[in-house]
């Protein structure tokens, strides 16, 4: 990976990352980044995770060319990489069922995990059940409103769901209410965080677990287009989905790297998940990076019609990223990611989850603009099944 | 001499431990916590741990995150807490303060302004939860360079090599956290936590103060038989969230507090 070696030994992306947390949590951390590093360099374990990937997960995913939305829009050519067909309908299991497959390496009978949308608390219970762990989810009392479906998914999958009430009751509070429990059974206890954020090893961690999106879209785009993609687009909440994609093409300056965050209501109501584009960096859940915080260091609340996004913190390396110059980071707002996910599920027969169509927004935006011999690659995160009732009650319908 | 390291050298010789309450700043009213820190003072408190409320407060339980979430809710900032020790200080210029929080709001207001103002208001100790000594080496230096000393944790899980990086780092004492959780926890083994502070005394060559779990003067006094202070939080912060006024607030604190104190006068320290 030609020029491009973050993170350093410490766990830091430039100044980001890194691993700030309470005394008790640092020695299970380095025992973590140790059994990860040996799992690793375990052929046995690659063979086990790249097996399970095929076999339970559905990979390799098609990369596949939206050919009506492209002639619409009448420039770039618009590919869909299908995170949405993997067993449970998003790329949140690609990290799960690694990182399960390590508790279980680490002989580890719990799993803990925190969830906003829901995606990766279905993806850690569904891997949870089939490597035999118990599994405890977390999740905001909002987002247990807004994502009702996935909760009884995950309660049909054996898991136990606890409804967090403290502070704006989103995935910000999930996750501190993770940590402390993870504090309480730490020797017990894996905790499967579901994005690229938190202390070191897990931005990174989480990161080699998704880059499977990037690998596979490389090869596919060179054998679909005959040459790599003009750009790259991916939603941003913690940021895996757009790490796993933009990783493996880094090291090449031709591909564009377009982050797109929650733009809520719009950026100037305040009302917002866009800590890379309005925020500063600070620290939080055990990493420095870019936040939405008032003048005293308080996390402010977020906004964004998709949980999934709803979060006011990134994963460091995107923090990294944007500095660096390396990827770009726009918004999009609630009502973009409406339009988007209307108009894809009227062009191509596809619904995406309200988190994907942020990234839909933004191609759109994008794509009238650019030859129609040059092409975007969308991160197809998920699917919408989760997010019918959001919409439809936007429309006045009650399902 | 620090305040911090004359207390203990003066309880040293007292042969007992220091009793340190913990409450959160800027409740249960704004009003309040000034009078309520002298009233601690006065009821026996050797030093004070003065919380600095955080929106995100990830190694506390339900008891101290709602005094957090209270306290913010009143407007409570940086400056006004460093604002109250000033305060305090004015007329209570032995009763060491340490302040404990997270790192965030302490970066929003800049490490040096922080470390200056609090120098300059009289604070004594900073703990910072989430702060590592590896990752707080430079703010360590800043606060010492000030005349503040940073208090860094450790844990049951904290093998020799983290001890052996707190004792080279740290200052003025060292806070062992009594179990694997949270504040207001109530599962410590205390047995196995003596033994662990007799053990970490002897090692770090810095007084030892044992706090989460501790809710009784009982155990106040178990743990004062072996550790140079001990520290009582979520207890004492219950309480005061029931209290309607300040008038109500003071009288609780000022009760509970003398017991505790009364604990750590009467407990026989087992080794010097
Ligand atoms: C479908 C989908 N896409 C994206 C996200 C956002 O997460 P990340 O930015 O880590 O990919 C989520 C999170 O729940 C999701 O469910």
């Amino acid at each position: 990976m030609g020029g491009y070696s973050m993170p350093d030994a410490s766990g830091h992306f430039g100044p980001y990352g890194g691993r700030f947390v309470a005394e008790t949590l640092v020695t299970a951390l380095e025992a973590l980044e140790r059994a990860y590093h040996e799992a690793q360099q375990d052929p046995g374990f690659r063979a086990e995770l790249h097996s399970e990937l095929r076999q339970f997960v559905g990979r390799p995913n098609p990369l596949c060319h939206a050919e009506r939305l492209s002639r619409e829009l009448g420039g770039a050519q618009i590919y869909l990489k299908r995170e949405d067909l993997n067993h449970t309908g998003a790329h949140k299991i690609n990290n799960a069922v690694g990182q399960a497959l390590l508790a279980r390496r680490m002989g580890k009978k719990r799993v803990i995990a925190e969830t906003g949308a829901g995606q990766h608390g279905v993806a850690t219970a569904t891997v949870a059940t089939r490597y035999g762990l118990k599994c405890l989810v977390y999740m905001g009392e909002e987002d247990i409103r807004r994502q009702s479906s996935n909760v009884y998914r995950m309660r049909l999958l054996g898991a136990e769901v606890v409804a967090v009430g403290g502070g704006t009751r989103t995935l910000k509070d999930a996750m501190n209410e993770a940590m402390r429990d993870w504090v309480t059974h730490v020797d017990s206890t894996f905790y499967v965080i579901g994005t690229v954020a938190g202390p070191h090893p897990y931005p990174t961690m989480v990161r080699e677990f998704h880059r499977v999106i990037g690998d596979e879209t490389r090869a596919q785009c060179l054998e679909l287009t005959g040459r790599l993609p003009d750009c790259l687009i991916a939603c941003v909440g913690g940021g895996s989905n757009a790490m796993g994609l933009f990783y493996p093409f880094i090291a090449d300056p031709a591909v564009r790297l377009i982050g797109v965050e929650a733009g809520g209501l719009g950026l100037s109501t305040g009302r917002h998940a866009a800590p890379l584009t309005t925020g500063r960096p600070g620290v939080l859940h055990g990493n420095r990076t870019y936040l939405m915080e008032d003048e005293d260091g308080q996390i402010l609340p977020t906004h964004s019609i998709s949980a999934g996004l709803d979060y006011p913190g990134v994963g460091p390396e995107h923090a990294y990223l944007k500095d660096t110059g390396r990827a770009e980071y726009v918004v999009a707002t609630d009502a973009e990611a409406l339009t988007a996910f209307h108009r894809l599920c009227r062009t191509e027969g596809i619904i995406p989850a309200l988190e994907t169509a942020h990234a839909l927004a933004h191609a759109i935006r994008l794509a009238p603009a650019m030859r129609s011999d040059q092409t975007i690659v969308v991160n197809l995160s998920g699917r919408g099944d989760k997010d019918i009732h959001t919409v439809a009650s936007l429309e006045g319908i009650h399902l | 001499m620090s305040r911090l390291t004359g207390l203990f050298t003066q309880l040293q010789d007292a042969g007992r431990a220091a009793l340190v309450p913990f409450m959160t700043a800027g409740d249960p009213s704004l009003t309040a916590t000034v009078p309520l820190m002298h009233a601690l003072a006065a009821a026996g408190a050797d030093a004070i741990e003065l919380g600095m409320p955080f929106s995100d407060p990830m190694a506390d339980g339900p008891s101290i995150q709602r005094a957090s979430e209270r306290a913010l809710a009143r407007g409570v900032k940086l400056r006004m807490v460093l604002g109250w020790v000033r305060e305090f200080r004015m007329t209570n210029r032995h009763t060491p303060i340490i302040l404990m929080g997270y790192l965030n709001p302490v970066e929003a207001m800049g490490v040096i302004s922080f470390a200056e103002a609090a120098a300059a208001a009289g604070v004594d100790g900073v703990i910072l939860v989430d702060l590592t000594p590896e990752e707080g080496r430079g703010e360590a230096t800043l606060l010492q360079q000030r005349g503040i000393d940073p208090i860094f944790l450790l844990a049951p899980t904290s093998g020799p090599e983290r001890v052996a990086r707190v004792r080279s780092m740290g200052s003025g004492f060292v806070y062992y956290v009594s179990l694997r959780g949270i504040t207001g926890a109530t599962s410590a083994d205390w047995v196995e936590v003596l033994q662990r502070v007799r053990d970490l005394r002897r090692q770090l060559g810095l007084p030892v103060a044992v706090g989460f779990g501790i809710r009784d003067a009982a155990t106040v006094a178990r743990v004062a038989a072996e550790a140079d202070a001990v520290v009582v939080g979520s207890a004492l912060v219950e309480q005061l969230a029931e209290c309607a006024t300040d008038q109500e607030a003071i009288q609780v604190a000022t009760r509970f507090v003398q017991a505790l104190a009364e604990a750590v006068r009467t407990t026989e320290r087992v080794c010097a």
